[in-house]
């Protein structure tokens, strides 16, 4: 195996081992990343000179006998919203184009303590409001198995750099599906833990009760790994559980006696392309082959519906928009050009209009849309027709989800509607975009953990991704059962056209 | 000038705003200080920097809950984090974490003295904890500097109900809370340093003949001293008065509420333009931060660490000490001071003779240096020691102060502070009976008015007392001095 | 599902939220608007009036911080960002008064 083909976690046991240099796999990935990433646009900013003193640390310890991290010596990418206090942080927004953070988020310090080698900032959907990484300021990035597709979102920079072997492991981040839906676009494992288990200490803030960083990786013990390293309480989020992380490494490769695998009748419609449908009820059999027991599960509010005009209609994503919306547009509301960030050039009349103009200058259409529609909802009059009304569905959907784990230990479902689609094909109306969130929503409405992972590819090349949910702080079994089907389906380590050896760079 | 035939009452509420005494702010941990220089003391949290967390600070809650408790509130099971949004530039998220429907105190009230011996029940509404906002500095005149320092100090939101009538009660309210919030250590309510501020909320009800007649209720925004607590409330009682007579359409239902602001410079609340949205401030709960559980562990142990409040203290001294009201009023206006007292006393002290110890020297050195009485530094042994040494005559009252003084600045046992300062009063019959003997036949006119037991007796034998001491250099044991006085003149009528 | 949403009800939400307006959008806006918010309406069908709203997924309660002081940032390091200043303050037009 070449240096390329190591996950990160053989990437680490290389290094410890001393058969490879970390300043060696730095060198390797910056220059995959110089060759390739022109294409695929997934980084905002690269520091190589940064990298290659953090590989040189590495190696050094290596050599006098210091004990290693575990993920020492191994390049990963971090989403372009997760605050680092070197290079910028600028969320793919204008409004923070120019913002050179103090501080560091505490993902980013247990990422460095492990020995990681951080080569830069992913680009993302601009505050991580998308779901194809085509709301970026600075230019969309393109799904590494077909250029005029797009990778997903929001954490499409993460999802695609892995990908396309730029870096063996990226953080994302996940509100409504934005580290589980550009994985199953890009054919790579994207985790989201429960909500609270990795701190939020550091995550520039869109749907605060929602949001959780997580990796998108090669596979799933990469996915382990990461999150092992990532997760954890966090004194200075307020949110984190105070609960130990569990070693999630351990008995991954032996399978799950008697799994219950729920399939939730409401997510398998004629709302899923047929091709994906089909896919998944493969994964269900191989599953049942190993021995794991299918059981048809409910989740009412959950339901998918579609009209007469053939648009999906779902209680869930009028929820989590309603929620979502409202927490952003009152987190965005610092964004003033005051303290930090973007300020209008023009001399402004008055306090109002330094206001008005640099927020209209800063925050691309999307994330206008969302800040109003969120003020609109929290404003005097709405707030129980909209908000109030919204957090009551949230406890309904959260219910049908604790019901539906009394009869199953992990739900298997759809991640997304379609496989990767192109670009400029969904952005006309914002609704229709949306509506791709369909089967990830609820999850962050309910703090349940997430894992999307491959299942398989389409008859066009396309990765299909599928998803593993389960109850709150069933990591560990999440990922056991995640690996279970790694196995017996010998589906892992996608590799599109353009990352294969020989491969256009 | 009210027409005769109007009955006019003024109902105010008041609003205060208390900067609780925790050594870090609400939600971050940098120093909660005034005075430095600007900026000194943010971090990205209270500048709001993004992708920060707030985290709560403890003593701030129960801080909080203390001043609810004393003044009598309900303390809820269940009290939550709300964010209060608004653009301004002195508030960096351009939303306040503060409460809105669930606040940590509800229901209690205050029983304010009055000057002239009454009380007046004023009720509290609820108190609620926010973070506070920095400073807008308008010092140039074409544009506005924004210091954070004070951005994110953990402020005390106390509501009362519209229950006083009157200037003179909105002020004692003020006082009076003013001394709570001290005595209990949770703010050093320094109207300096800006720690309390004043929203009072303002209207008339008027009577004529068989109608009642309502003005609006304007509320003055910010006012940050007694005086201008004072000049607006009567200025708008005034005002709103004049306004009604001339207007029939000033009335609440008309018109609602208002806010005025008020003229420092010119003693007169001012109109303020009403912003659109004034009011839409979008409560809604805050994601970032947990809800507070108050069980009856915890209740009960903040309502323990009360301990005795200044009224109740103030009464039990006139009636336990036998001390005047102004003495108990001068003991009780903070805690450590009568703590101190008390303490002396449990040693076997007189508590006239503490006090008027404390009264007299530690006063005045506590009002030079600013401080309290008990934070000048004399400890319940030191106190006890004088007052004890001063009931045996082993010094007088006069050379219990300079000891006072000399204690203050250098510390010590008394006892052994007298003898340096040779301050000990002399008990040596030779040495007395001798001053006795020369004051008597150095002064033979007052000794007859002793013996004659005339009116001019008692000051006479003052005077004669005072010639012993004179010779004595003050240390003459003034008992054994009288008892000499005594057995040679004769006893004195007294 | 749309509903009828003015142009100057998106001016009135432009306004509180700060943003300024393309005048030559709010008519799209309003249009986008209604949409999004029709399909908000959505929700109405759903019979709540048993439930508690739902903030927070996992319940906790609390949580604070200890007393205890930790370094600042100084002056320059806050203000490092900022767009403009005034020596060691950040600088805005002229505001009336404090907030608080």
């Amino acid at each position: 195996m070449s240096l390329e083909d190591l996950s990160a976690m053989e990437l680490a046991g290389a290094v410890a081992a001393g058969k490879v240099g970390a300043v060696e796999a730095a060198r390797h990935y910056l220059d995959v990343i110089q060759r390739r990433d022109g294409q695929v646009h997934a980084f905002n900013q690269v520091h190589p000179e940064r990298a290659l003193e953090r590989a040189a640390a590495v190696d050094a310890d290596r050599a006098a006998g210091r004990g290693l991290g575990p993920l020492a010596g191994v390049p990963v990418g971090v989403k372009d919203n997760i605050v680092t206090d070197f290079g910028l942080t600028t969320c793919s927004s204008r409004m923070l184009a120019p913002f050179h953070s103090p501080y560091r988020a505490t993902v980013v310090d247990r990422l460095e303590q492990a020995g990681a080698v951080i080569v830069g900032k992913t680009n993302l959907d601009e505050f991580a409001m998308g779901s194809s990484t085509e709301n970026s300021a600075f230019g969309p990035t393109r799904n590494p198995w077909d250029l005029q597709r797009v990778p997903g979102g929001s954490s499409g920079g993460s999802a695609a750099a892995v990908a396309a072997y730029e870096v063996p492991a990226a953080l994302g981040s996940d509100t409504g599906g934005s580290i589980r839906q550009p994985a199953a676009f890009c054919g790579v494992v994207g985790f989201k833990p429960t909500y609270g288990r990795v701190s939020r200490f550091g995550l520039v803030a869109y749907g605060s009760s929602l949001d959780q960083i997580g990796p998108l990786a090669r596979d799933v013990a990469d996915a382990a790994l990461l999150t092992r390293i990532i997760a954890g309480h966090d004194p200075r989020d307020s949110t984190s559980l105070d609960v130990p992380v569990e070693d999630y490494l351990a008995d991954l490769e032996k399978p799950l006696e008697g799994l219950r695998i729920g399939l939730p009748r409401e997510f398998y419609t004629q709302a899923l392309d047929a091709e994906i449908a089909q896919t998944l009820r493969q994964a269900a059999r191989t599953y049942e082959s190993r021995g794991a027991r299918l059981v048809e599960v409910r989740l009412p509010h959950s339901r998918i519906d579609v009209d007469a005009q053939g648009q999906l209609s779902s209680y869930a994503v009028a929820c989590y928009y309603i929620v979502a919306m409202a927490e952003a547009s009152s987190n965005l509301a610092r964004y003033d050009g005051v303290h930090y960030g973007h300020r209008t050039p023009q001399e402004p009349q008055d306090i109002i209009d330094l206001y008005c103009r640099s927020r209209a200058e800063g925050f691309g259409p999307e994330v206008q849309r969302r800040v109003m529609l969120g003020t609109y909802t929290l404003s005097a009059g709405y707030y129980d027709a909209y908000y109030n009304k919204a957090l009551k569905v949230r406890r309904l959907i959260k219910n049908d989800f604790d019901r539906a784990f009394e009869q199953a230990d992990v739900l298997l479902c759809p991640v997304a509607p379609t496989t990767a689609f192109r670009l400029g094909e969904k952005t006309a109306d914002p609704l229709t975009m949306y509506l791709e969130d369909i089967y990830t929503i609820s999850v962050n409405l309910a703090g349940l953990p997430g894992l999307s992972l491959p299942a398989g590819l389409s008859k066009t090349s396309l990765p299909i991704g599928m998803q593993l949910i389960g109850p709150v702080c069933s990591e560990h079994r999440l990922l056991r059962a995640g690996r279970m089907y790694e196995l017996a389906s010998g589906v892992r380590r996608l590799r599109p056209e353009m990352a294969k050896k020989g491969g256009r760079p | 000038m009210i027409q005769t035939g109007d009955l006019v009452t003024a109902l105010v509420g008041l609003e205060i705003h208390v900067e609780l005494d925790t050594a870090t702010k609400m939600f971050c941990r940098c120093l909660n200080r005034f005075g430095d220089p600007p900026n000194t003391h943010t971090c990205p949290v209270c500048i709001g920097m993004p992708g920060v967390l707030p985290v709560m600070n403890r003593r701030a809650v129960e801080l909080a809950m203390k001043v609810g408790l004393a003044l009598d509130c309900e303390a809820p099971a269940f009290t939550k984090w709300d964010r209060k949004g608004y653009y301004y530039p002195d508030l960096p998220k351009n939303y306040q974490i503060s409460q809105y429907d669930l606040p940590l105190s509800i229901h209690g009230h205050l029983d304010v003295p009055l000057g002239d011996g009454q009380t007046k029940r004023v009720r509290i509404l609820r108190a609620h904890l926010e973070e506070d906002a920095g400073k807008n500095i308008h010092e140039h005149p074409a544009h506005t500097a924004v210091d954070l320092n004070r951005a994110g100090v953990p402020l005390l939101e106390i509501v009362s109900q519209p229950d006083m009538n009157s200037v003179e009660e909105v002020a004692a309210y003020a006082r009076a809370m003013q001394r709570l919030v001290r005595w209990l250590g949770a703010s050093q309510a320094n109207m300096q340093m800006g720690h309390m501020r004043f929203e009072p909320n303002i209207n008339l009800h008027i009577r004529r003949g068989q109608q009642l007649f309502k003005t609006p209720i304007v509320e003055v925004k910010n006012l940050n001293s007694f005086r201008a607590l004072e000049t607006a409330v009567a200025f708008e009682i005034e005002r709103q008065y004049e306004q009604w007579l001339e207007d029939n359409d000033y009335i609440l239902e008309k018109l609602g509420k208002q806010n005025r602001g008020f003229d420092d410079q010119r003693g007169v609340t001012v109109f303020q333009r009403e912003k659109e949205e004034a009011h839409d401030y979008r409560y809604f709960p805050d994601p970032d931060l947990a809800p507070v559980v108050v069980d009856d562990t915890w209740r009960d142990s903040v309502r323990a660490s009360i301990g005795e409040l200044p009224l109740a203290r103030r009464r039990r001294y006139m009636q336990a000490y036998n001390l005047s009201f102004k003495e108990a009023d001068a003991l009780t206006q903070d805690a450590p001071t009568g703590n101190l007292l008390d303490e002396a006393v449990k040693l076997g002290a007189d508590a006239k003779r503490c006090t008027n110890i404390l009264l007299g020297k530690v006063a005045a050195v506590a009002n030079e240096r600013g401080c309290s009485i008990a934070e000048v530094g004399v400890t319940a042994a030191q106190l006890a020691e004088l007052a004890k040494m001063v009931e045996l005559g082993e010094i007088t009252a006069g050379a219990s102060t300079r000891i006072v003084a000399r204690a203050i600045e250098v510390g010590g046992d008394p006892r052994v502070l007298a003898e340096q300062e040779g301050l000990l009063a002399v008990t040596d019959s030779t040495a007395l009976e001798r001053w006795v003997d020369q004051a008597i036949t150095a002064n033979p006119q007052a000794v007859a008015e002793v013996l004659s037991g005339g009116k001019k007796q008692k000051k006479a034998f003052g005077f004669l007392m005072g010639q012993v001491m004179k010779l004595s250099g003050g240390a003459a044991a003034p008992a054994q001095v009288q008892e000499l006085f005594a057995r040679k003149l004769g006893p004195l009528a007294r | 599902m749309s509903k009828d949403i003015q142009a100057d009800l998106v001016r009135h939400i432009a306004r509180l939220s700060r943003i300024a307006l393309d005048e030559s959008r709010a008519d799209e806006l309003a249009r986008q608007f209604a949409d999004i918010l029709g399909y908000f309406d959505k929700l109405q069908e759903l019979d709540t009036s048993d439930v508690q709203p739902l903030v927070h997924p996992m319940e906790l309660s609390n949580v604070f911080g200890a007393d205890d002081p930790h370094a600042s940032l100084t002056p320059e390091e806050a203000l490092a960002n900022a767009p403009q200043r005034d020596g060691d303050f950040y600088r805005v037009p002229k505001v009336i008064g404090d907030s608080l």
